[in-house]
This record gives C-alpha cells, sequence and structure tokens, in this order.
C-alpha cells in the first residue's frame, strides 16, 4: 500500500519521509528534477523539487518551512509548502509519522 | 548541417526503452503480445550489445527502462543488465512472471539496484490461473508477490482481464489488498498477437465490461491513496482510437530479442518497415533517421477520414497495427474510430461475441496457447497458404 493507518494527515509536527518506493532524481534531458515511480515519471519545478528533497525523514514539516523562509529572505511560505505536502502525500511520493 | 540539427531537434527523444530481452517463457498465455511468429527468432543478441543499447539510449535521455520478454528471469545475464542500467540512473522495471524467480535472486537484483519488479497474474484463483499460464503457477507467484514487498520494492501486480476471468474483478482486487499491492493494473487483453489470433475465445461481454468498469471505480474510490488502481476501457468497445504509443517514435523504444528496433512490440507486423537492427546501427541513428522510425511519425503519412479530421492530434489516427490486422492497410484510420469505413469489423465481433457467449460454438472452440510448438504450425500454414 502507498499509504497505511499509520501515516498521518500534513500538519506542523508531522514528519515527512520521501518514499522508498519512489527515486528523486536530477534529468539532465529535461533539465529538472523527476520522480520515478514505476513505469511513471513527474516532472518538478525547481521549488517542489527543493521542499521535496527536505522531507528526510527527521525534520517536522514545521522546521522545513522555517528553513526554507530563510533561505527565500523570509517570504511567506508557509501555505504553498503545506499544499504542496498534501499533493505529495496524497501521491504517494511522502510517507508521513 | 545547422539545419539538418535543428530538425532532429525537434524530434522527441525516446523516454521509454522496453528490453525483450527474450522470447523463451516457462508460460503459455494465450493473449502474450509477443509475435505468433516467435518461433523464427533464433539468436538473442549478447550481453554487450543490450549494455552498449542501454548506454545510447540513455545518453539520448531514455529514464523508464523495461526488461520483459518471453520471460526475461531465463537471461542468466539479467543481474549484470540491471546493474548497467541503475548505474546509468534508468529506473529500471522488471516485467515478469515470478517464474524462475526466487528469494535469492530478489535480493541479488535489489543488490544491482532494481527499481521495482511488476508481477503478473492471470487470474484470482488457482485453477483458472493455471489454466490460462497453462502451468502450474499461482501459488509460487503470490509468494513471490509477498518477498517482492519483503525487500522493499513498490509493488505493481498486473491482471490482463478477458471474458474467462473478467467476472473475477472483485476477487482480483480483493486479493491485491490481501497482497498490499501499492498499484494494481487491470490490464485489458489488447488484441495483438497471440490475443488477436484468439479473439473470439477472449474478447468479454458488454455486460461484463459494465459490471468490471463498477467494481474497478468502487475500489478506485475506496482505496484512494493507498493503492493505485489503473483500469482502462478495452479499445473494442470505444467509438474514438487511442494515441497509440501516444504517437509512433514520440516516447517508446522496443528492441526485440535479436535486436530490432521498434516503435512498439506489435509493429513487426507491419509491411514495408526494414527492421533495423541494434547490431548494425546506434539507436540514435535508428530513433532520429531510420526509415522506420519517420515512417508514421506526426501527421504526414494520413489520408481521409484522418486527414480531415478535427481530432487527428488527439488521437494520430489511432494504432497503425489495428488498422493493419483489421483493413489491410496500416495508413488508414484505426477501425476503432466510428469514422472509419470498416468500424463495422470490430462492432460485428463484439456483437457476436456478446450473441454467441456461453454456448458451445464460442465457449468450447479451443485457446491456442503461446508456445513454440503452435508458433512453428502458425508459421508453416501461412507459408504454405502463401505458396
Amino acid at each position: 500500500m502507498l499509504k497505511d493507518e499509520t501515516d498521518k494527515a500534513i500538519g506542523p509536527d508531522v514528519i515527512p519521509t520521501f518514499a522508498s518506493t519512489h527515486r528523486l532524481q536530477w534529468e539532465e534531458a529535461q533539465d529538472c528534477h523527476v520522480i520515478l515511480y514505476p513505469e511513471g515519471m513527474v516532472k518538478l519545478n525547481p521549488t517542489s523539487a527543493e521542499i521535496l528533497q527536505q522531507c528526510d525523514g527527521e525534520k517536522d514539516v514545521k522546521t522545513i518551512i522555517e528553513d526554507l523562509q530563510k533561505k527565500y529572505s523570509g517570504a511567506d511560505l508557509e501555505e504553498d509548502i503545506l499544499k504542496f505536502l498534501e499533493v505529495a502525500h496524497g501521491n504517494g511520493w511522502i510517507r508521513t509519522k | 548541417m545547422a539545419m539538418a540539427g535543428s530538425e532532429q531537434n525537434k524530434i522527441p527523444q525516446p523516454l521509454w526503452l522496453l528490453c525483450e530481452l527474450t522470447y523463451a517463457c516457462p508460460l503459455q498465455c494465450p493473449y502474450c503480445s509477443n509475435p505468433v511468429e516467435m518461433a523464427k527468432v533464433k539468436n538473442e543478441i549478447a550481453t554487450d550489445d543490450w549494455i552498449r543499447v542501454l548506454r545510447e539510449a540513455r545518453k539520448m535521455g531514455a529514464t523508464q527502462l523495461g526488461f520483459s520478454g518471453g520471460e526475461p528471469l531465463t537471461r542468466p545475464d539479467l543481474e549484470e543488465l540491471i546493474a548497467e542500467a541503475r548505474q546509468l540512473g534508468f529506473y529500471t522495471n522488471l516485467i515478469t512472471s515470478g517464474i524462475g524467480m526466487d528469494e535469492k535472486r530478489i535480493k541479488a537484483f535489489k543488490k544491482a539496484g532494481l527499481d521495482h519488479i511488476q508481477v503478473s497474474f492471470q487470474a484470482s484463483t488457482e485453477d483458472l490461473n493455471n489454466l490460462i499460464a497453462g502451468t502450474d503457477a499461482f501459488e509460487h507467484k503470490k509468494e513471490m508477490a509477498r518477498l517482492v514487498k519483503k525487500y522493499g520494492y513498490p509493488m505493481v501486480l498486473c491482471f490482463v482481464l478477458h471474458r474467462r476471468n473478467e467476472d473475477q474483478i472483485r476477487d482480483i482486487l480483493d486479493l491485491c489488498v490481501a497482497l498490499e499491492a501499492d498499484y494494481v493494473e487491470l490490464a485489458t487483453t489488447q488484441y495483438y498477437g497471440w490475443a488477436y489470433h484468439n479473439r473470439e475465445q477472449l474478447l468479454p461481454t458488454k455486460a461484463q465490461l459494465a459490471h468490471a468498469e463498477i467494481v474497478a471505480k468502487e475500489y478506485q474510490e475506496k482505496l484512494e491513496g493507498k493503492m493505485k488502481i489503473y483500469y482502462v476501457i478495452p479499445d473494442y468497445f470505444e467509438d474514438r482510437p487511442k494515441k497509440c504509443m501516444d504517437g509512433w517514435g514520440k516516447v517508446f523504444l522496443t528492441i526485440t530479442p535479436e535486436g530490432t528496433a521498434l516503435p512498439c512490440h506489435a509493429a513487426r507486423q507491419l509491411p514495408g518497415l526494414e527492421f533495423p537492427n541494434v547490431k548494425d546501427h546506434s539507436v540514435d541513428w535508428i530513433w532520429n533517421e531510420s526509415p522506420d522510425f519517420q515512417k508514421y511519425r506526426g501527421l504526414g503519412w494520413m489520408k481521409e477520414p484522418c486527414l480531415s479530421c478535427d481530432e487527428k492530434e488527439k488521437d494520430l489516427g489511432g494504432c497503425r497495427c489495428q488498422a493493419y490486422m483489421l483493413t489491410g492497410d496500416a495508413t488508414n484510420a484505426d477501425p476503432v474510430c466510428s469514422k472509419s469505413p470498416y468500424h463495422s469489423k470490430i462492432t460485428d465481433l463484439v456483437d457476436r461475441v456478446d450473441e454467441l457467449a456461453g454456448t458451445p460454438e464460442l465457449e468450447e472452440k479451443p485457446m491456442v496457447f503461446r508456445n513454440m510448438k503452435n508458433s512453428r504450425e502458425i508459421i508453416k500454414k501461412k507459408s504454405s497458404e502463401t505458396a
């Protein structure tokens, strides 16, 4: 199963991990990061790739948001990041605990 | 030269490489997409040839790689090919019946860097599964599915649907849940190769399809986010064709066991192709320069009713093989389209199956199982017909 009952809904204290059943890699020919999974590929824009690279199984969502906001000079990214993580979780790209 | 270069850059480069490593297979599924004349193929290309193909295709940007067959597990160099593919950055898919696999090999594949194993099933019950597969395989397949999970691969289970198992769809999906599949492919039989030969024996009824669609939708909703279920309505029951292979020479590149490059795995039957071989040409030349890969690329080859059709960009006239098999001319519209003058070839067959399903005339007609003996007999019959 891509997700099970132990997966928590996205929220500030949840820790996301990029799913071990998927692969995130840079594709020269596409000039972007892609997610690879059985017989499929999703192209990512730079922001989405950056968020997914933060999903290391250690940082919680709150910290990911803080780190990225710091990196982008305090821009308010909270809503965008939460929305994207929900999509990523819905697609099985990340697991949560 | 600059002109030629810029022209070439407009051709989309292959994303999907399908390596049909062998036609050898312990199973005998009567819907196999391999050519019925597969017994003609004697020599499989060597490990070095495959490795060169992998390197060249990856350099062009191919990302998804399928190892299939036949049964790819029969190739003793499979581990070596997986390791090379993974090191090149491919996402490697092993498409297998599971026969010839054991825990030791699953572990070795993991070590070599294999990303995904797709195990095919023939049905949800032992009896029907083994009847369709032509071998005693069901329990072993279930065991392999469990091991795929144990070693952390994403699990894709593939069931090919047809009249004999279509009504098992609920049991099939329950089996997938029990095995904790991540993805389920409810693959409708495509009527090429052996399946075309057996189409009266395999084509489902309209009522069966309607039922299957309802059940598939129910499970899709119930398991949303947990298990991805792919279900596509077979094109014999549609009135517009599918955009076959997403376009000729656009995304997919198939290499057959003896090294022939094809824009799709069914294209070998089409007349007038030259069948470039990777032993004689580079993958780059085959994709960008060879006459075969240009032949039905884009819209230039079309004639009516496709030519003036406002949907031509959407489906590219459908499948060239289906057009050839059912109308005798690969440049005709795919007869799945209701605008095709040959559309009745499909609707007549669907109606005939609907009328005769359950009667001995249809159900007692023996299926021709996919094996080398039957292939040789078909070849013999065809050559005596043309002689």
